[in-house]
């Protein structure tokens, strides 16, 4: 079994094709949408987890990309300098999923756990010294 | 005859620094160790309490002399990386001001404004040894004739380079939430609708001036650990108010003492100044201090035990209250439970998120610790004291609270 948060980007071409009721069909996969946008020139992007069997998981993920649409997974997305952060707390006051918070209630120290972010880019706009990066796409 | 039964003095602790034998321990150290032997005891065995702070701090700026050019130039506008500097001190004399932001930018014109870069960030950019664009433009006078100049100047080329903050180091501060129906964009961070978060912004029990709640060993000529380098306390910060409610212990419940303080820049060191850009707010600095209190008596020890359970802090509404400077508040929490993640407001369980680096402000109350210990930092008795609170008697909040236990 195998979760993980993609965010799938759709080519105008592309944009008509029922490709994720597709992948659920055919790979008996399930999803839970957390984001979707269409923007002018009809391309869309949409923030998906994806869960099924590990096997099943990478041929649906496979079959989007040879119909056309580009992915990355979040996990590997969200990034944070540590050598800019100084777990002020900002972001702990944003973030949706709690992939920024405190554990340690005697540090304070601010953990980043990357599997639970979905990429919204809130802790990017919020961070007081940008320590918190997203790549472009997102 | 001293009221006290411990008496020590800050000449006699520096000589047990210069020894190597001084006792000295971090504020959340000093909790304990009150607990386990008392303040007596304690008093006896501590000589200093390192007390640290890193969080944003508004009323914040630079001095810098950018030396004479050839011609020479009265500069009376002066702009650093395109921030405007205050250039009508001298001919070659400016101050930045922390909040200045950049030539342009587009501020809440489209609002939330991410505001970038400001005067914050080129403090930052100098202490990181970072070259910085110099552009400065006078009328021309017979002795100062060059009207307009550009150049890059670099901290270290700098006659002088100062921080120079008029308020720092909030003695406390308050509680931010909000009550209205969209989400606000403040000092205080994100604040979500319907008291769906609450921030705040203190050290708590490692703040300084929460662990001098009286002003007794911290004033005008306290030597502290100031952005990596050594600077001073110079003044009362602007709106000091030592008269502000305090609680059993002492200690206020809400702002009222602050610091002006001073330092070398050249000293300092990036990881201890950050340039700030606060979503839909603006342009500030965060900067790390940290002030050694010699424990001189079994006073300053009860003092200086403070844990975050024993300091309280108002809880405002920032979407409505504060904005309209209406005097109104949804109770009294404490750093505790701030600290826990969850605080109760109106009866409903709300998600805290804190603004000023605790991590960073136990880093300072450590280092400060270790140049102590290596005989690196002395102790300093003020020259003159802040301004005092009318509500202190020697001993008077001791003897309450020890009737209290």
């Amino acid at each position: 079994m195998i979760s993980k948060k993609v965010v799938l980007r759709f080519p105008e071409e592309i944009a008509e094709k029922p490709l994720v009721s597709d992948i659920c069909k055919k790979f008996d996969l399930t999803f839970n949408i957390m984001r979707a946008n269409i923007f002018p020139r009809k391309e869309g992007i949409l923030t998906l987890e994806i869960s099924g069997e590990d096997d099943s998981f990478y041929k649906g993920i496979q079959y989007l990309k040879d119909n056309g649409v580009s992915i990355s997974f979040v996990e590997e997305s969200i990034n944070r300098d540590e050598s800019k952060c100084y777990h002020c707390g900002f972001c702990v006051a944003v973030c949706p999923t709690e992939a920024l918070t405190i554990t340690d209630r005697k540090t304070m120290r601010v953990d980043l756990f990357k599997d639970k972010c979905i990429a919204c880019g809130y802790c990017v706009k919020v961070c007081p010294v940008k320590a918190m990066s997203l790549p472009e796409e997102f | 005859m001293s009221v006290f039964k411990v008496n020590k003095t800050i000449e006699e602790i520096n000589d047990k620094i210069k020894r190597g034998e001084a006792v000295v321990v971090n504020a959340e150290e000093m909790i304990d160790i009150v607990k386990k032997e008392g303040v007596i005891e304690a008093a006896k065995k501590v000589d200093v309490v390192t007390t640290g702070t890193f969080g944003t701090m508004c009323s914040s700026g630079a001095l810098l002399n950018f030396g004479h050019t050839a011609p020479k130039i009265k500069a009376a506008k002066v702009w650093l990386n395109d921030v405007e500097a205050y250039g009508s001190l001298a001919a070659v004399d400016l101050y930045i001001g922390a909040s200045a932001v950049k030539k342009g930018d587009p501020l809440n014109a489209v609002h939330p404004g991410r505001f970038e870069y400001g005067g914050g960030h080129v403090i930052e950019d100098l202490i990181a040894r970072k070259p910085v664009r110099l552009v400065a433009e006078g009328y021309g006078t017979d002795c100062y004739p060059a009207k307009r100049i550009e150049m890059e100047i670099f901290i270290d080329d700098l006659r002088e380079a100062t921080l120079l903050n008029p308020r720092n180091a909030y003695q406390n501060y308050s509680v931010a939430t909000n009550s209205t129906d969209k989400t606000i964009y403040t000092y205080m961070g994100v604040l979500k609708p319907h008291f769906a978060n609450a921030t705040y912004s203190s050290a708590g029990q490692l703040s300084p001036l929460l662990n001098d709640p009286f002003y007794l060993t911290i004033g005008i000529g306290t030597r502290i650990f100031l952005g990596g380098g050594v600077g001073y306390v110079i003044w009362h910060g602007t709106q000091h108010n030592p008269n502000e409610e305090r609680n059993e212990r002492g200690v206020p419940k809400t702002g009222a003492g602050a610091l002006a303080v001073v330092g070398d820049m050249k000293q300092m060191n990036a990881d201890f100044i950050k340039g700030a850009s606060i979503l839909g707010y603006g342009v500030s600095l965060s900067v790390g201090i940290g002030i050694p209190i010699p424990v001189l008596n079994e006073e300053i020890a009860f003092f200086t035990s403070v844990s975050d359970e024993e300091i309280d802090a108002y809880i405002f509404d920032y979407g409505h209250d504060y904005p309209l400077k209406i005097d109104n508040n949804y109770g009294l929490t404490n750093y505790k439970e701030l600290k826990s993640g969850f605080i109760t407001i109106n009866g409903k369980k709300v998600p805290t998120a804190p603004l000023s680096s605790y991590s960073g402000a136990m880093k300072i109350a450590e280092t400060l610790k270790q140049w102590i210990l290596d005989k690196k930092f002395f102790l300093t008795k003020p020259s003159a004291p802040l301004p005092q609170s009318k509500d202190y008697e020697p001993l008077k909040y001791l003897k309450k609270y020890e009737k209290n236990l």
